[in-house]
């Protein structure tokens, strides 16, 4: 073992770095994990996600007196997510991610990926991170790390927080939905997570596009707006049905089909095309990210 | 720059192949994927007359279609496909083009009295539509590309659904040339469809008078209709050829087939004419003569054709040995074609029914019976998602076992409506397909006309298939009770779902008025297919109304009383492989190659670098910086540095001097390993520097200002700084690099809120950080005071001894000339002079005079014989001596009278500087 971490030291010295420096060891994750936790968007976002069921609640108190005429006419088979939400903390918490699955969670991902380079960027430090050197792809992978984390942390708190305030608030009852049984407790736990797991899947490709688009510019607004509109654009073009077949390749084809899990038993099959489309964006954006960054000169 | 100019940057030649490529695949993928396909089969029209009726003599001209596959090698098997009520040829045209597809040679007509062929509706009658079909059996014989038994005996299969598929069942009773049949969705026999009664009792059932509405209506208008629609039908408006006048009560239908409807439908109790017309359209009469291999295929959401005619269908064919298979899926009359894999497994069991029995393909399908279960909605198209299910044998409708489920409540009494109005809706009749409207619940009871039983919630889930029994006693006063029988799946929250809308109908006769002297009936309930999921409770409502039937128009009251049980026939299926399944196989290889691919790709960079990086060049290997041939070229054809050597020994501050654009910062951009040169190197201790390079962590640099998180204090940030770097806090020399930015306790504060200069000082010390061997700083005392530049100098001239090297870029003379040893101007991106700066410096032949009178002064000079005057500003002058002493040139001026207000002899730096700058401070671009 000793060994083992006796080498990096000697090739180090032996590349002509500085002692004490070496590539693996710089912008540890931990660093940057702190570097991104100091900043107000970071905070912002993370607290919004608490805040967020908070205020969906207080928003069905007071609408409680007066929603007895409107519970018949929700749209399709899932317009009863809304009816259902206040069954229970499972219910709600589920709610609470449908309701933010669509475009809150996009903007929030797309910020904590779109932002650390182009931020770095903007602010001048990151010559002075590269000139460390901290190796393109170690910075480039260690921001990626970091950003991902966040953003699942983002997608926890949601969760967690939905469940936490659903269940004081409603109880904890089966997880229920109109088209299927309503599913225990326990397991309904599991469907929530899965379905935290699958949404976590499907914003890889607005993580994926973010992230490129921040390593192409210097605006980390731009890189934020960009990939949310063209996540956008992709769930417009996935309306017009005259599409046809070309529809079923857009990223955001699948992002409804994690209803799949609320039905007994769960209907996956949606759940896997849709992680491979996903996977597939995601690797291509990716990809494109760390080869783009490791050629270009830096401008900033 | 301007917009043309950047437009021209943007748009250079790769990119503009790269785009050209991509738009060439797009353009490529779409077109391949709407260019339209050649069918592999041809059509032909034709109008065929047969010879019908009893006697088959009546001539009634068909509209047909043929069709034939393409490339066919010798004779082929045909399909006799036939459509459903209310429909056309037209209605079956995608499963002809399909199965032509396959190889069939095809047949499609429309039957007499639809479309556009003459006629009348006989209801399938054996001598009419049957008989039509035979003689399009003929047709087909005589025709030189379908394959032959006998003479006159083609090798055929009759495919149909609903009205098609009882002409199937009828046509393979009647005439042995058929040599298989795959009917779907069709009756057994027209009574038990109209009159079902479902109590075990010999009394007559209850008027199904929704369907026979809707069915009647249909054949009387001929247009499109529900019937048709479910099973795909077109077709074009009554354009009928041979129907002549007809009476407006009965449309196209034959007038036996209209009064037998009207006698019906009025008494809701057939007369002997009535019942003979029902009979002889029924295949149960004809089931002991069914010699070819019967595919059943029946809908589980369907009140009309339940799956109890498929059922009854099954053993009537199977008594006589002929092979049988029976399927269900989700669909039929009220659920349309059901989701897509259900389409998919019906339309493969008849192919492959076909492919072995009529064409001789493939091995004898297996004894299996399939069927689904709704299994939810799906997320994206809202449509239905069902799981299929196999077992090894048909179970009928008794299930392979059966759960009782204990059913309690009081004998209540219930009240039959006059004329049936309001009554409970259970299903709607021709709606096809909108079944998600039908599962989620769209049943309605009447208060006061219903009864309930209800279990307790059942403690384990119950996979019910078949039909439900339960026992039941009613009592009425009028002796005479029509009662509706339904099963409702209750889950927890109270929301009951009755199965595919499916309600058994019951009429009891000779009922006592007392419910206390009832006798117990057994009613077999519809069979269904569902899963009862633990925690739901079943419940038995028995009503006295429903819309679908005709009920007893005097009101009347009843009393009900369910048995203590209902029995729930389960079938444990093994659920049939979803061919989705193939994309979980793809996702899992699609992770695996990602993953493999990262570590190759990984792998290999690893060792480049370690190839790239370990090469040290051992001549300068005690060099802090050499820069060789440098050269740095932009995309778009820019040159900021063409070419730049230089050498930055142990010891030296080493100034790169050069106008604002001379290619100072580009140099040192690719010093930080920021930007690649387009030729030529630099090698730091005779590494090469590049992005990355370990060697760069020997240099501290501040290059085009500082750059910090606005958010951290100016300590927290030199922190965060030197945690990227991973080097122990040791090593950072904290105090030094404070005491350099001299910030006292401003350190503190966030550095958005920093001058220009305290930031600039905390970009110094940031540079200093871990006192790297080699410094390089851009413009080091920009924002700068003078004192605090005069404190700079000294500690870069400190920091230089101890073997260590500075590199100071600037664009100010005084700059270099007071705090280097030695100097690199550059201009337009090449070396015009460089050494130690005490060389460069030294005296030079010129002199700068401030002098009172410039022309003058300039007239004398000239008598001196220097080589150049040249004025500089309103006062000023610059004189080249040419060896002439200083001295004399004052003292001559002053003779003259001209004051002299300064003397400054002028250096070669200067000069060298001045003359580049002179004529070049502007347009040299931001380099």
């Amino acid at each position: 073992m000793s060994a083992v971490e006796e080498r990096p030291a000697v090739r180090s010295r032996a590349a002509g770095g500085a002692v004490g420096w070496r590539a693996a060891a710089t912008l540890p994750v931990w660093a940057e994990v702190k570097r991104q936790a100091t900043r107000r968007r970071t905070q912002l976002a993370l607290g919004f996600m608490v805040l967020l069921p908070v205020i969906i609640l207080i928003a069905f108190e007071f609408g409680s007196n007066n929603s007895d005429n409107n519970d018949q006419n929700g749209g399709g088979a899932f317009g009863s997510l809304v009816d259902l939400a206040t069954s229970g903390g499972l219910n709600f918490a589920l709610f609470c991610l449908a309701v933010s699955a669509g475009f809150l969670l996009v903007v929030v991902v797309a910020l904590f990926c779109g932002d650390p380079v182009a931020s770095e960027a903007s602010w001048g430090s990151l010559r002075y991170l590269l000139a460390i050197p901290v190796p393109r792809v170690r910075l480039l992978a260690v921001k990626l790390v970091v950003a991902l984390a966040y953003s699942l942390l983002a997608l926890l708190i949601l969760t967690a927080t939905g469940l936490l305030v659903g269940t004081l608030r409603y109880g904890w009852h089966p997880l229920g939905s109109t088209v299927a049984a309503a599913i225990p407790p326990g397991q309904g736990v599991l469907r929530l997570l899965a379905v935290v797991g699958y949404l976590a899947i499907i914003l890889m490709v607005v993580a994926g596009l973010a992230f490129l688009l921040s390593t192409l510019t210097d605006a980390a607004l731009g890189a934020v707006g960009g990939a949310v509109l063209l996540w956008i654009l992709s769930s417009i073009l996935d309306q017009i049905t005259a599409l046809g077949s070309i529809r079923v390749g857009l990223p955001t084809h699948y992002s409804d089909a994690w209803l799949g899990l609320l039905s007994t038993p769960p209907q996956v099959d949606d759940l896997v095309k849709g992680a491979i489309a996903a996977v597939c964006y995601a690797t291509l954006f990716w990809s494109l990210a760390f080869w783009r960054f490791t050629r270009k000169d830096i401008t900033s | 720059m301007s917009l043309p100019g950047r437009l021209r940057k943007a748009v250079t030649r790769r990119r503009l192949l790269a785009g050209s490529v991509v738009l060439v695949l797009v353009a490529g993928l779409v077109g391949w994927a709407v260019w339209p396909d050649t069918p592999g089969w041809k059509a032909t029209d034709q109008r065929i007359t047969v010879r019908t009726g009893p006697a088959g003599d009546q001539p009634v001209e068909l509209d047909t279609r043929f069709y034939l596959p393409r490339d066919r090698s010798g004779r082929v098997p045909a399909v006799l496909l036939a459509h459903g009520f209310g429909g056309t040829k037209d209605s079956v045209a995608s499963d002809a083009e399909s199965l032509a597809d396959r190889g069939y040679a095809v047949l499609t007509w429309t039957a007499q009295g639809f479309g556009r062929s003459g006629g009348q509706i006989h209801l399938d009658s054996p001598d009419y539509e049957v008989r039509d079909a035979q003689r399009l059996l003929d047709w087909l014989a005589a025709r030189p590309e379908v394959r032959l038994d006998a003479p006159g005996d083609p090798r055929v299969g009759v495919v149909g659904g609903s009205y098609g598929g009882g002409l199937a069942l009828l046509l393979a009773g009647q005439d042995p040339r058929v040599d298989a049949i795959v009917p779907s969705i069709t009756w057994n026999d027209f009574t038990n469809v109209f009159l079902p009664q479902s109590a075990g009792t010999t009394a007559t059932g209850v008027f199904k008078k929704g369907w026979a509405g809707l069915f009647f209506g249909n054949g009387a208008a001929t247009g499109q209709s529900a019937l048709g629609s479910t099973l795909g039908a077109g077709g074009d408006a009554g354009a009928g050829g041979g129907a002549g006048a007809t009476d407006p009560a009965c449309g196209r239908f034959a007038a036996d087939v209209c009064q037998a409807y009207l006698q019906l439908a009025t008494t809701g109790v057939p007369d002997a004419a009535t019942s003979a017309v029902l009979r002889k359209s029924s295949p149960a009469t004809v089931l002991d003569k069914i010699k070819a291999p019967t595919l059943l295929i029946q809908g589980e959401v369907d009140t009309l054709f339940p799956l109890s005619e498929a059922d009854a269908n099954a053993r009537g064919i199977a008594a006589n040995g002929t092979p049988v298979r029976v399927a269900w899926f989700t669909g039929g009359h009220d659920g349309g074609a059901g989701p897509k894999t259900d389409q998919d497994r019906v339309k493969y069991l008849t192919l492959q029914w076909l492919d072995h029995y009529v064409k001789g393909d493939g091995a004898a399908p297996a004894n299996s019976f399939t069927y689904s279960r709704v299994a939810g909605f799906s997320a994206l198209d809202r449509g239905l998602v069902t799981n299929g299910y196999s077992t090894d044998a048909y179970p009928g409708l008794t299930g392979t076992g059966s759960t009782q489920v204990a059913i309690a409540g009081p004998a209540q009494p219930i009240a039959n409506p006059p004329n049936g109005n309001p009554g409970a809706l259970s299903s709607l009749p021709g709606s096809g397909g909108r079944l998600s409207e039908l599962l989620g619940g769209v049943a309605g009871d009447v208060p006061g006309q219903f009864a309930t039983f209800d279990s307790t919630p059942v403690t384990g889930a119950i996979e019910v298939a078949g039909a439900p029994t339960v026992r039941l006693r009613a009592a009425s006063p009028t002796g005479e009770a029509t009662l509706f029988v339904k099963l409702y799946d209750v889950d927890q929250s109270g929301a009951e779902t009755l199965s595919a809308g499916l309600v058994a109908p019951v009429r009891l006769t000779g009922l006592p008025a007392d419910i206390g002297k009832a006798s117990e009936v057994t009613v077999t309930l519809p069979a269904i297919v569902r899963r009862i999921d633990a925690g739901h409770t079943v419940r038995v409502v028995v009503a006295a109304s429903d819309q679908a039937f005709l009920t007893p128009a005097r009101p009347a009251v009843y009393t009900v009383q369910a048995g203590s049980a209902i029995t729930l026939p389960t079938v444990v299926g093994t659920p049939i492989a979803n061919p989705q399944t193939i994309w979980r196989y793809v996702l899992a290889g699609l992770v695996l190659a990602i993953v493999l691919g990262l570590a190759v790709v990984l792998l290999v960079r690893r060792r480049l670098r370690r190839r790239r990086h370990d090469e040290v060049i051992e001549e300068y290997a005690d060099t802090p910086l050499v820069v060789r041939d440098l050269r740095k070229a932009y995309g778009d054809g820019f040159v900021a540095v063409e070419e730049i050597s230089f050498t930055v020994e142990r010891g030296q501050v080493v100034g790169l001097l050069g106008p604002n654009g001379a290619g100072k910062t580009t140099t040192l951009r690719v010093l930080m390993g920021l930007t690649m040169p387009s030729g030529g190197d630099a090698l730091v201790f005779g590494h090469k520097l590049g992005p990355g390079a370990p060697v760069l962590s020997r240099i501290g640099a501040l290059v085009e200002g500082p750059g910090f998180l606005p958010h951290l204090s100016g300590l927290d940030n030199l922190r965060s700084y030197w945690r990227a770097t991973g080097r122990p806090e040791a090593d950072a020399h904290f105090e030094e690099a404070l005491e350099i930015a001299g910030l006292g306790d401003s350190i503190h504060r966030k550095t958005r809120k920093y001058s220009h200069g305290m930031r600039q000082r905390l970009a110094i010390a940031q540079a200093m950080l871990g006192l790297p061997e080699l410094l390089v700083l851009d413009e080091p005392t920009d924002g700068l005071d003078p004192p605090q530049i005069a404190e700079m100098r000294r500690v870069l001239r400190r920091y230089a001894t101890d073997g260590r090297a500075v590199l100071v870029s600037s664009h100010l003379l005084a700059e270099v000339e007071q705090t280097c040893t030695h100097a690199v101007v550059v201009n337009k991106g090449r070396i015009v002079a460089s050494g130690p700066v005490d060389e460069i410096v030294g005296d030079s032949p010129s002199v700068l005079l401030d002098v009172s009178d410039v022309p003058a002064a300039s007239k004398v000079l000239e008598g001196l014989g220097v080589r150049s005057v040249t004025p500089d500003g309103p006062s000023g002058l610059i004189v080249d001596m040419n060896g002439t002493p200083r001295a004399e040139v004052v003292a001559s001026l002053v003779r003259a009278g001209v004051d002299v207000d300064r003397v400054v002899p002028r250096r070669r730096l200067e000069d060298a500087f001045l003359a580049l700058v002179g004529d070049n401070s502007r347009g040299s671009g931001d380099r």
